[in-house]
């Protein structure tokens, strides 16, 4: 409390260090507002946020500063160039992916390389229903299909559940198996889900197979149509908030300790009665539910899905992200998923933009072949591994964490006394 | 009765790890088993606590059965248990494995924990204050913020400790809890084990080699030999039992003398 307060004031004896984050981050944010076409603006922008959540500040300060960034700049430099909303959109989508995920395989320990199976399911039940597919397998007089967008909201809910039932389905037969067992049935569960997305045109056509299912029903709200790239920027920005919010309440909760026990020592946690098996399927129905949920959004912002956008190079990518932010952490999930997407559509792909540009100049000649746009997977892999050498732990390490009373009940006596703060606090 | 085994075994392929025990203790009982190495006094443990079935027999803590239950079913009726090799949660802060020990007494549900309702704060806030006097009670006060696994070995065997009293049970199930202790750590512990008894009213099962720690403390002694009990009784009985001197020292055989 008292640390936090000693920097209220920023203005007032900070150190050089903290002045120079608060510059860096101010200074990125004017820059993208100014240059919304600049790629070192843009990512400056992105980096500007590792930087504020690094620098110790009040969050009074923090959060706002944020928000600004998110709800205002953002934005502004979006309608100015929708390209890098939209790859803000598709980095906030794989963010909240990651955040999912992390539960499953940072807290609970329970590898999962089929995570994506569940962003396919809230995938396919919004577009099922978005589409005219439905049409063929559902004949009441009265459903009419594509539903309106009016229906996005429910199905939000409804993919959750659908991909927390397939979670807990997922769960079962893996209850009793831990590590590589685990991650080789997780993974043979991710490609039955898409090889039977695939599939599902025939003998009644639900799916309608490799071909896909379009044009996706676009969500509306109050009459309004939210089909433009800022309306789905919006929408996965406050998913992502919920979502990080609910993983940052579980991680401290008795649940989140459950899991963390059980990832520990699994007999001991049970010894100290920690109900395993609800546990496990928690943490599976948990982490699947928030993908369903991003598969429903994905699903109306691409207006088109089809089982090659569920592949298991998607559920390893969404594993490598949060390797590489740091596993178990909430915020290494995020800076994982960030770093990982801008990479792919932005760093790399700027760099091939660049390349193509100097041999069409005639100052380079560089083949085709040596595109780095199609070296992304090496370069993720080579990325990977200087990670596990250098800094195993991601970038940003998962440190155990506490809520925030107990400050007060460490500097607090005993346990009358704490009591009559319980009442006081009460009244 | 608190405790009650009844013609329990236990058959590890040809070996009969656990044959025909009956076992029995009173509430708040300090009592231990002790026998050779191999004797079978683990797997016995490892059986009251749930991780093996028992073949034949039955175990019941105050008349509810317990045999054929999961390990977290036996701690909810309120066994708890150290290790022999301590088995912490060592990523865990200290105070966390002390409120591991706690899930049970814990209600938030889910929907509670995500809407971060008063109630579960409260219950959270308690939950910390009495983990917290738990470690000052093992006197591991100041530490709770540490891992697990940084702690000293002596503080790591006081911190499994805490965490089986966090799970409130009637009976403590202690496997060598002086193992690896000097003298001195040894005497401690052995009082603290008493203290626990004395005011917390929990009766206590040891596993134990220290002769010293068996004969002063316990109130009765279980002799094991091969999965067999061989002697029962106060450590005065049991010192001068002749099958016991037998299976630790060894028999005289009529050839060699």
């Amino acid at each position: 409390m008292t640390k936090q307060k000693e920097h209220l004031f920023p203005a007032s004896g900070m150190p050089a260090s903290q002045l120079l984050a608060w510059v860096f981050i101010i200074g990125a944010g004017v820059l993208f507002y100014l240059l919304p076409n600049s790629a070192i603006a843009f990512i400056m922008f992105l980096a500007s946020f590792l930087v504020l959540y690094k620098t110790p500040a009040a969050p009074l300060i923090k959060l706002p500063v944020a928000a600004l960034w998110l709800c205002v700049i953002m934005p502004l430099a979006g309608l100015q160039n929708t390209y890098y909303l939209g790859v803000v959109t598709q980095a906030g989508i794989y963010v909240a992916l990651a955040v999912g995920l992390n539960i499953v395989v940072g807290f609970a320990g329970l590898l999962d390389m089929g995570y994506v199976a569940f962003y396919a399911s809230g995938a396919y039940i919004y577009s099922i229903f978005a589409t005219t597919q439905a049409a063929n397998f559902i004949h009441f007089p009265w459903a009419h299909f594509p539903i309106s967008g009016m229906w996005f909201w429910p199905f939000l809910i409804f993919g959750m559940l659908i991909a927390a039932l397939f979670g807990i389905l997922l769960g079962f037969p893996v209850l009793r198996l831990r590590g590589d067992y685990l991650a080789i049935v997780t993974l043979g569960f991710g490609e039955i889900i898409r090889i039977v997305l695939n599939n599902l045109d025939k003998p009644i056509n639900i799916t309608n197979g490799p071909q896909g299912l379009t044009p996706i029903q676009a969500p509306a709200l109050f009459g309004h149509i939210l089909n433009q790239p800022l309306d789905y920027y919006f929408i996965v920005l406050v998913a992502i908030l919920l979502i990080i919010i609910v993983a940052r309440r579980l991680e401290v909760s008795r649940i989140g300790r459950a899991w963390a026990a059980m990832r520990e020592d699994e007999l001991a946690a049970r010894s100290m009665g920690v109900p395993l098996v609800k546990m496990k399927l928690m943490a599976f129905a948990i982490g699947a539910s928030f993908a369903g949920a991003m598969g429903v959004i994905f699903a109306a912002k691409q207006t088109f899905v089809d089982p090659s956008s569920f592949t298991f190079m998607e559920s390893i990518g969404i594993l490598a992200m949060i390797i590489l932010g740091g596993m178990g952490n909430v915020a290494g999930a995020v800076v994982g998923a960030v770093s990982v997407v801008v990479l792919q559509l932005q760093i790399l792909k700027q760099l091939s933009d660049y390349l193509g540009q100097l041999s069409a100049e005639g100052i380079l000649n560089i083949p085709s072949q040596i595109d780095p746009a199609k070296y992304e997977r090496m370069i993720f892999g080579l990325i990977l591994i200087l990670m596990c050498i250098y800094r195993s732990q991601g970038i940003l390490p998962a440190k155990r964490r506490l809520a925030s009373w107990w400050e007060q009940i460490r500097t607090r006596g005993t346990k009358k006394e704490t009591e009559e703060g319980v009442d006081a606090a009460r009244s | 009765m608190l405790l009650e085994a009844r013609g329990v075994s236990k058959r590890f392929g040809g070996l009969m790890a656990i044959d025909k025990i009956d076992f029995t203790m009173e509430a708040g009982q300090i009592a231990s088993i002790i026998g050779p190495n191999g004797a079978g006094k683990t797997t016995f443990f490892n059986m009251i606590s749930g991780y093996y079935f028992a073949d034949q027999g039955t175990i019941t803590l105050d008349g509810k059965r317990l045999t054929g239950r999961s390990p977290e079913h036996v701690a909810g009726c309120g066994i708890a248990r150290t290790f022999q090799n301590i088995r912490l949660f060592p990523g865990l802060m200290v105070l966390e494995n002390v409120l591991v020990g706690m899930h049970r007494h814990l209600s938030a549900n889910l929907a509670q924990i995500v809407l971060n309702t008063r109630g579960m704060r409260r219950e959270e806030q308690r939950a910390y204050e009495e983990a917290r006097e738990l470690l000052i009670y093992t006197g591991l006060e100041g530490k709770e913020q540490e891992l697990a696994k940084n702690l000293s070995y002596g503080d790591q065997r006081r911190l499994e400790l805490a965490r089986a009293l966090a799970v409130k049970p009637k009976l403590l199930l202690l496997d060598e809890p002086t193992a690896g202790m000097n003298p001195r750590e040894t005497e401690e512990m052995t009082t603290f084990i008493r203290r626990v008894r004395d005011e917390r009213n929990i009766a206590i099962l040891l596993i134990e080699h220290d002769m010293k720690v068996v004969m002063g403390i316990s109130e009765r002694i279980t002799v094991l030999n091969y999965g067999v009990k061989i002697a029962e009784g106060t450590p005065k009985e049991i010192r001068s039992h002749s099958e016991v001197i037998a299976a630790y020292l060894g028999e005289e055989t009529p050839e060699e003398s």
